[in-house]
């Protein structure tokens, strides 16, 4: 599946992803932040963003606080891969755990524009820009993580370790 | 090779003779920390998982700081919510309004953070923290539910980065401007995923208010946790606080840092973070004709006695300029009532501010003080990314009590040492 990539910069902080004011009792409707993702930064994002796309950005994607919202916001929005030169560690965490895969590369962070046509290959480990014509790697994620995506995520491992059947 | 604090740590909590930087390892947690956003969701996570009881009732630390007094209809109900979970899960550190303050001033104050503990929570100031020796970091809410039932997290050992700061720091200069002067060189990445470890003179000279808020702010470097070895003001703080037993740890003199960093303390002037980022420091005496509307004094940052005593010398028979609201936010309830008998409140009142409770405030754009479109802050939180504190087009410079009490009573941004 292809989506178009939506530009940013370098140090996208999580302010600027989802405003606090946002944030009373977030997680009882986590699909409401979908219209907040974005708002002062980039008013024009939640309105135009369609499932697929993707975020590309520069350095330090998501810094600021740590709160799971910003993550939560974008997946809402229908986007799934977040593509930067590099992560704020708290957003890379909390993106895993919310099921937005955050993708480390360098090269396509910086020759993507705003609008290219993306596709990711997740079995090759690649990104391929349908505009452009080219094809980026990106850094896997660690084989602990990995692991425990393919045994559903944290929450999943919590309840296994507590031998809670989720029903 | 010897081992670092951090590493030192870790290997504790992992039930490992040692670890080094990259190591995955399963953390034992002493204390998870949330509070009324956070600290709600995570509960609602661990309800989602379907998880009954947490670890230990006594180690998970609740207080509600940010949306408190409740300002919406949708923050009454999570202030609401919070008083539920927390009776649900049986949860005895819980501090209530009234009772409480902001996390990171209160917990330490309790005696509930102690040297040698491994501290997650839900906040990225968490890093707070490390400024008794304890490793400590924020996590999402995901996360801290995980930490919650378990008592254990997986954590990434970091990399050290060393900051020594010889020398004695100069009259009106605090740790705010050490801490502004190392983003302002090394940028808001300049330590990704590292642990920032600060020492030296001017460092050891600091009592623990000024510790609290170097490594506060080590998030703002982007850094996992920001620590200070254990020394004898650290073993006082505590004396007055707890009777359990804790671990001192300390460097190893042939510790591996992947860099290190060492500066003058008394070629530091006063600082301010010019908008929007903490990494834009520069000396408050060459930022001329920034007119502000608003002086903030308090946060997770800056909220502690000293914090107040610094800006009450300041604001002691002067006045706010007209045209300026100066507003002050004690940390937590002990430190707003130490203020009163002190005289401090008296003098901030008789100056013009407003003397608020015991929380976040504005510092995040919650209530109590957020900016209007085009107008200018002072602040002595953490943070000055655009809209922070309220509109998108709102700027905030970051700086010491001193710096923003000056700047209150000058309506624009001035050195202290300045003052008339």
């Amino acid at each position: 599946m292809a989506g178009r990539a939506w530009k940013f910069g370098n140090d996208v902080d999580t302010d600027a992803i989802i405003p606090g004011r946002f944030l009373t009792n977030w997680n009882k409707h986590p699909e409401r932040l979908k219209d907040f993702c974005f708002a002062d930064a980039r008013p024009e994002f939640a309105a135009g963003v369609r499932p697929g796309d993707v975020v590309v950005a520069g350095r330090n994607f998501g810094c600021g606080s740590s709160r799971e919202g910003a993550p939560v916001a974008i997946r809402m929005t229908g986007v799934a891969v977040v593509i930067a030169s590099s992560f704020a560690r708290i957003f890379f965490r909390n993106a895993i755990n919310v099921g937005l895969l955050p993708l480390e590369s360098p090269e396509a962070a910086q020759d993507i524009r705003d609008g290219d046509l993306l596709e990711i290959d997740a079995v090759k480990g690649e990104i391929r820009n349908l505009t452009g014509g080219r094809a980026y790697a990106f850094k896997p994620l660690p084989a602990f993580l990995q692991e425990m995506l393919a045994g559903g995520g944290l929450a999943r491992y919590v309840q296994r370790r507590l031998g809670i059947t989720d029903c | 090779m010897g081992a670092t604090i951090t590493e030192k740590i870790l290997a504790k909590a992992a039930r490992l003779d040692k670890t080094v930087p990259g190591d995955i390892v399963n953390a034992r947690i002493d204390a998870v920390i949330g509070h009324d956003i956070s600290g709600t969701a995570a509960f609602r996570e661990l309800e989602k998982m379907k998880v009954s009881s947490v670890f230990d009732r006594d180690r998970i630390l609740i207080t509600a700081d940010h949306f408190v007094p409740s300002p919406t209809l949708e923050a009454a109900a999570q202030f609401k919510d919070l008083g539920a979970f927390v009776a649900r899960y049986g949860i005895t550190n819980w501090f209530e309004q009234g009772r409480g303050g902001i996390c990171h001033a209160i917990f330490p104050e309790q005696g509930l953070i102690r040297p040698g503990a491994t501290v997650v929570g839900g906040d990225s100031h968490t890093c707070t923290y490390g400024a008794l020796g304890a490793f400590a970091t924020g996590m999402g809410v995901t996360d801290i539910a995980a930490a919650m039932a378990l008592g254990e997290i997986w954590l990434r050992v970091p990399a050290s980065v060393k900051f020594v700061f010889d020398g004695a720091m100069k009259r009106m200069v605090t740790a705010k401007d050490l801490i502004l002067h190392v983003i302002g060189r090394i940028g808001v990445d300049g330590a990704l995923y590292r642990a920032m470890e600060f020492a030296g003179e001017a460092v050891r000279s600091l009592s623990m208010d000024g510790r609290f808020t170097m490594c506060n702010m080590a998030i703002e470097a982007g850094a996992k946790s920001g620590i200070i070895e254990p020394d004898e003001v650290t073993l006082n703080y505590l004396r007055e606080r707890t009777r359990q037993p804790f671990s001192v740890f300390r460097s190893d003199a042939d510790a591996a840092y992947e860099r290190e960093y060492r500066w003058d303390a008394s070629q530091i002037p006063p600082l301010v973070a010019l908008p929007h980022s903490p990494a834009n420091a520069a000396p408050a005496a060459e930022v001329r004709d920034v007119r502000i509307d608003q002086a903030v004094i308090g946060s997770c940052t800056n909220g502690r006695m000293d914090d107040l005593r610094a800006a009450a010398e300041i604001l002691k028979g002067r006045r706010v300029a007209r045209g300026v609201r100066l507003l002050v936010f004690p940390a937590t309830q002990a430190i707003s009532l130490q203020a009163a008998r002190e005289g401090l409140t008296e003098i901030f009142l008789e100056a013009g501010a407003t003397v608020a409770p015991p929380v976040c405030g504005p510092c995040l754009g919650g209530h109590m003080g957020i900016l209007a479109d085009g107008e200018t802050a002072v602040s002595t939180t953490n943070r000055n990314f655009a809209g922070r504190m309220g509109h998108k087009n709102s700027r905030i410079y970051l700086a010491s009590p001193y710096t923003a009490a000056a700047s209150a009573v000058a309506g624009c941004i001035l050195d202290p040492r300045e003052v008339n």
